[in-house]
């Protein structure tokens, strides 16, 4: 691996590519729009205002640095390596979602752009979209899965409180990836004033590359903070992937650190199998092409997208964004799935040893974090990233473990 | 030459517009689409554009993408709307067909695969809604060295700045969407589009063909008579989802391809 490529760093190419996989499969609408996002972007980047009023935000709205935390009843219950979790659940809104969401914003702000559109699927990327447009005064438009609309009614509800228009899609299957359809729809018909604000490190070039940059703080707080505590980089980095946001985020400043081992972990639902019901598109997908970007996807023989299947709506989704896909291929990083079962153990395992209640998302991370830890010396170091917290699943993990929510005694239901 | 270049050649010697009219491959259910497929070049159709399904299909509104849904239900794969053109060509050998749809399932099914069974199936040109100039070499290269045409989207967004790459590599026709949006939207105007027109032919010599938005035969007229002819699609589409019998929908299109004539 070392001898093939100097710097894991360097991508997209571009055409916007990581190895074959992202570039710019839109329509010949779109395609002015994003070039133009992509000069709008290479500009902000260099631009130290843009930076200095994303620190500024990042700081006094969003609440960074998120803590790194050593999870110390974790660790000793799992009784091998120690286990760090990155608290970016604390973040406002709570989940990493807002990092990126803040960025796009700003940038839309600086191109002129008054409504901002997005798809979500737990819930997580619209109420931090709903968040930041409430604050700047802009227009904004979420749409989601009819079916995601009712499992995360919570969040429909915070984001109608926040003044955005939730439009629940029944297009397709009424998912998430329907949800991303019916966006794009809009997107096309409303060229001159809208702004997509993607959710996660998918879509056309240059979205993958943007929100990964976006996201990077993640990694790059984690490298400081874990050198201030260990004095070292940490030995595994694991994040739970649904487009990939987070985890790339955790992963991308440690690309180069060759002793890092970076795991990703996806949402295995009722099992990886013939009967595809689950969410693993590098695991039990292939190549192909959806929303913009080249990627492995879950389909069948006829290359028609298969619908996943995931006890967290925020994995439910047949791709997998373009740069993870790439990792995979040359083995930079490992990519492992988890159940549902599996999940909610994590889950509940994270609520009583750390009273801290994760999501259902970066459950799955932890729980993968619960499969090797026990294995490894009490020196080596683990960190998970704690991407979101799990008041948007309470409703969906009690109805799982047969809790009645409306029996005062706490009784189980059966 | 394609089939494609002969009938604009013909056409153009004609002094007559071209009328475009679009299904979807299986929609219902294979033998009615492959009975009004048939019956299109007789109703006065001169290209017809098949839908490839898709599950996915970001750049159409809810008429097309629940005939792809109803087609995909009904079993329509890649493999059967080559077939259904075999069992066209079986009786028609001079109506250009274009293949529309997607990107994934063509690469799905291997990008040279594909382009040896779409010629010797009867296709003549593809229009790939998600593959833009700047992903030329995947399909659109290949397919013009293969001797399909690949016929390419220009639209209200495309500026003269951005016109001749559009236009380089494209060939059979130029197919401009009339408006900023999706298939079955807004209605297309003639005094939108006749500029738009004449800009494009400022760069290319190829025909230009205006869909998106057109319904109704008298905006089929309208349209045609500012440009080389026009596209119909949900519309006719609407029909057939209607449950019309496919005679039905045929003096359906036959009204359209009368109103894009007489432009
Ligand atoms: C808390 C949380 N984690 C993870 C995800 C998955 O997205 P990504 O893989 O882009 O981080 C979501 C998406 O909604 C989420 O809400």
């Amino acid at each position: 691996m070392d001898d093939l490529v100097n710097s894991f760093m360097t991508g997209p190419d571009e055409k916007g590519r990581f190895g074959i996989f992202g570039g710019r499969f839109v329509s010949e609408t779109l395609m002015p729009l994003i070039l133009e996002l992509e000069e709008e972007y290479e500009r902000a980047k260099t631009d130290d205002s843009f930076w200095a009023e994303m620190d500024f935000l990042w700081k006094h709205y969003v609440g960074r640095p998120s803590p790194l935390y050593h999870a110390e009843r974790l660790s000793e219950r799992l009784g091998g390596a120690k286990v760090y979790m990155k608290r970016d659940e604390l973040n406002h809104t709570g989940a990493h979602k807002i990092n990126n969401v803040l960025g796009q914003i700003i940038l839309a702000r600086r191109m002129g752009k008054t409504r901002i559109i997005a798809e979500t699927g737990a819930g997580q990327h619209g109420v931090a979209t709903a968040t930041v447009c409430a604050k700047f005064g802009l227009k904004c438009v979420v749409y989601m899965g009819a079916h995601d609309v009712e499992r995360q009614a919570p969040n429909v509800f915070r984001m109608r409180l926040l003044g955005a228009e939730v439009v629940p899609v029944t297009s397709g299957r009424g998912t998430l990836k329907d949800a991303m359809n019916d966006a794009l729809r809009d997107w096309v018909t409303n060229v001159r004033d809208t702004f997509y604000c993607i959710g996660t490190v998918a879509g056309p070039h240059p979205y993958p590359a943007m929100v990964r940059d976006f996201q990077s703080i993640i990694g790059k707080e984690t490298r400081e903070q874990m050198h201030e505590a260990e004095g070292r980089l940490p030995d595994t980095i694991i994040a739970a992937i649904g487009g990939g946001s987070n985890a790339m985020g955790l992963f991308f400043p440690f690309l180069d650190d060759k002793s890092v081992n970076i795991i990703g972990v996806e949402a295995g639902g009722k099992g990886v199998n013939a009967k595809m019901e689950h969410c693993a598109s590098l695991t039990g997908g292939r190549p192909g092409v959806l929303h913009g970007n080249r990627t492995y996807l879950l389909q069948d023989d006829d290359g028609q997208i298969l619908e996943g299947f995931s006890i967290s709506a925020g994995l439910d989704y047949p791709g997998i964004g373009p740069e993870h896909a790439w990792l995979h291929e040359i083995g930079r990083a490992k990519y492992v799935s988890i159940t549902d079962k599996e999940a909610l153990e994590a889950f509940q395992l994270c609520c009583e040893t750390e009273g801290i209640i994760p999501a259902l998302e970066p459950s799955h991370a932890l729980a993968h974090v619960m499969k090797i830890a026990p294995e490894l010396p009490k020196d080596h170091i683990i960190c998970m990233n704690m991407c979101g917290r799990g008041d948007k699943d309470i409703f969906t993990v009690a109805k799982h473990l047969g809790f009645d929510m409306s029996d005062t005694e706490g009784r189980t239901a059966d | 030459m394609t089939r494609i270049d002969a009938k604009f050649a013909q056409l153009r010697a004609e002094g007559k517009k071209a009328f475009v009219s679009y299904i979807m491959a299986g929609d219902p259910d294979i033998t009615t689409s492959l009975e009004v497929m048939k019956g299109l070049p007789g109703a006065g159709v001169d290209v017809i554009e098949l839908g490839l399904p898709f599950t996915d299909p970001m750049a159409d509104g809810p008429t097309i993408q629940l005939a792809g849904q109803r087609a995909l239900d009904g079993g329509m794969t890649l493999n059967k709307t080559l077939q259904m053109v075999r069992d066209f060509r079986a009786d028609d050998d001079t109506t250009p067909i274009v293949l529309m749809g997607y990107y994934n399932p063509i690469y799905s099914h291997g990008v040279d695969q594909f382009l040896t069974d779409a010629k010797e199936a009867g296709i003549d040109g593809l229009i790939i809604v998600d593959l833009p100039p700047e992903e030329d070499d995947e399909l659109c290269i290949p397919a013009q060295k293969a001797g399909l045409n690949f016929i390419r989207l220009a639209t209200p967004t495309t500026d003269d700045k951005r016109l001749p790459k559009v236009l380089t590599n494209t060939s059979g026709f130029v197919y401009y969407v009339s408006i900023t949006g999706i298939t079955g939207a807004a209605a297309a105007q003639a005094t939108d589009v006749g500029p738009e027109v004449a800009r494009m032919k400022a760069h290319t010599d190829l025909p230009i063909i205006v869909g998106f938005g057109v319904r109704t035969p008298d905006t089929a007229r309208e349209i045609a008579s500012v440009a080389d002819g026009c596209v119909v699609g949900s519309a006719i589409v609407a029909e057939i989802a209607a449950g019309k019998s496919p005679a039905d929908v045929l003096s359906f299109v036959k009204g359209l391809a009368d109103g894009a004539h007489s432009a």
